[in-house]
């Protein structure tokens, strides 16, 4: 060490007029903002439920199914998504499709979203283009580990994330969620 | 009679609700300037119907939280001194402002009013005995909670106070010399003087901070360290070490962070009295503003009272504001570093400061 920071109090000084210069930085742009400057911003901080950052393109959010154009879902009921997925979070009950050139259709398609690792193997390994992780919805929570899982039902009826990069549909809520 | 009474009521009351209400603000004061030192917003969701106000609701959802919690006491914990050490704690923190003035002389219905809850002669030595015993009740904490943490955090504490207390007492020294009184309110009427009247003493007045400057550095560490805070925090040590009140909850808890608060605003308040002129206004006198070029205003005399009293209150304010400033920038010392700071910085220095006192007041002589 220099003599000059053995002795500590420069260094405490320089400290001092570091965080206070961020003190009264921020403290002018807080008193813009309160006069009507609505731009200037004093702290980085997001107010999360209130502002949110936009989200990436890119981001793997909730799962949902696609649909065909009569409303009943493209999953052909392969098992391509339930064999390849890691944690063992897709579980599908394969059907007879009413269609004789669609061979089958799941008759349960349960995502445990307790386990999802949100790895996007899933969407991958689908021949059918019929599961997605667009929708943009992140907070889904539960009191218990059954109302993590995520019927048909509720995947078919989400939609693609909107252009303005919030989800188009409301946080969907499971039946047993406070089970 | 019953108006004297009125008055010494008046003058307890002024101090006790400056001190307290103070204190409880400073935890709003503390998280929202760390905050915007930081670049970030703070505390601000606790509302009463819709208005947040800043957070302002912050400190009295503590209070709620605080006292609704449940209040634990050890097993073996020793039952009396358990519960007796934070009142101890609190309680000399809240006298210890007692004699320090906060305005000169009020004449009001024939008498002539003393602004200070209590008029010592010793002043200093009553405000430093008060100091130092608020470590009692740190010490009782660690010793009657039964824990071994608790009681290696009050020894901590008991050697950061000693080591602190003497350097603050060794270097008020030099303002005690140089103003020739102990008496508080002598020595704030002393800082109104101007230094040296001639050529340039007559602009600038003699505060402490000017015949003192060493002092007030060396009084500014060893306070900040008396208050048991960043970066003197080794009794408590909030992050990584176990402190003195490791086994205290609900309000006791709250009553221990409370001093230290406390704790501030007397180091502040101090600190104005001794080097900031206290309720001294630049060139206000009793009966108005007297500039040194020679012009002058006359003021009533209760708008100077008021003046002084609101001059007293912006120095403590921004010397709170200077301390949670270094609290918020500064690391926190080792153990053996606060020690090292304390006996072989401190110490010494404010021995030097005295011996330098002493040979300039006998070359140049007091401030007239």
């Amino acid at each position: 060490m220099r003599f000059g920071q053995r002795f500590y109090l420069i260094e405490a000084v320089q400290g001092v007029l570091l965080t206070s210069g961020h003190f009264f930085r921020n403290m002018g742009k807080h008193l813009a903002h309160a006069l009507g400057r609505r731009d200037a911003r004093g702290a980085v901080t997001i107010q999360y439920p209130e502002e949110r950052r936009p989200y990436s393109p890119r981001l793997r959010s909730l799962h949902r199914l696609v649909r065909r154009e009569d409303g009943s879902p493209r999953c052909v009921a392969c098992m391509m998504c339930e064999t390849v997925c890691p944690a063992h979070c897709i579980y599908i009950v394969a059907t007879e499709h009413p269609n004789p050139e669609i061979e089958k259709m799941p008759e349960r398609f349960d995502i445990d979203l307790g386990k999802c690792v949100f790895c996007g193997y899933c969407v991958e390994a689908c021949p059918e283009d019929a599961i997605r992780m667009d929708t943009g919805i992140l907070e889904f929570s539960s009191y218990s580990r059954r109302g993590m899982i995520y019927t048909k039902e509720i995947l078919l009826s989400l939609e693609p994330v909107g252009p303005d990069g919030r989800p188009a549909s409301p946080v969907p809520i499971p039946a047993n969620r406070t089970v | 009679m019953i108006l004297d009474v009125g008055i010494a009521f008046g003058r307890v009351m002024f101090v006790m609700m400056f001190v307290l209400n103070l204190g409880g603000l400073l935890t709003w004061v503390e998280r929202k300037q760390s905050a915007i030192m930081q670049d970030r917003i703070g505390a601000n969701r606790a509302s009463i119907l819709g208005f947040r106000a800043m957070g302002l609701f912050h400190p009295l959802a503590d209070a709620i939280k605080m006292l609704t919690k449940e209040d634990f006491m050890p097993a073996h914990a020793d039952r009396f001194l358990f519960q007796l050490a934070p009142f101890v704690s609190v309680f000399f923190a809240l006298v210890a402002f007692a004699s320090i003035p906060f305005g000169d002389t009020l004449s009001i219905a024939g008498r002539e009013v003393q602004l200070q809850a209590v008029t010592l002669n010793v002043g200093i030595l009553y405000v430093f005995a008060m100091l130092s015993l608020g470590v009692y009740g740190v010490m009782m904490a660690g010793w009657s909670s039964a824990n071994n943490f608790a009681l290696l955090g009050g020894q901590r504490a008991a050697a950061l106070m000693i080591s602190a207390e003497i350097a603050i007492g060794a270097s008020i020294m030099g303002v005690v010399m140089v103003y020739g009184s102990l008496n508080l309110q002598e020595i704030v009427r002393g800082q109104g003087q101007p230094l040296l009247p001639g050529i340039l003493g007559d602009w600038i007045p003699a505060w402490g901070i000017v015949t003192q400057l060493p002092a007030f550095f060396l009084f500014l560490t060893a306070g900040i360290a008396a208050t048991k805070r960043i970066p003197f925090d080794m009794p408590e040590g909030e992050s990584e070490i176990i402190g003195y009140f490791v086994e205290y909850s609900g309000m006791k808890f709250g009553m221990f962070a409370m001093a230290d608060f406390l704790e501030t605003v007397v180091i502040a308040g101090m600190t104005t009295a001794l080097f900031l002129g206290g309720w001294q206004v630049p060139y206000l006198m009793a009966d108005g503003f007297h500039f040194p070029w020679g012009a002058g205003v006359t003021l009533p005399h209760l708008l100077v009272v008021v003046l002084q009293i609101g001059s007293f209150v912006v120095k403590v304010c921004v010397m709170i504001f200077v301390m949670m400033l270094i609290r918020w920038t500064l690391p926190r010392f080792r153990y053996d570093q606060a020690m090292r700071l304390g006996w072989l910085g401190l110490f010494p220095l404010s021995i030097l400061n005295i011996v330098v006192t002493g040979a300039a007041l006998l070359l140049i002589g007091r401030p007239s």
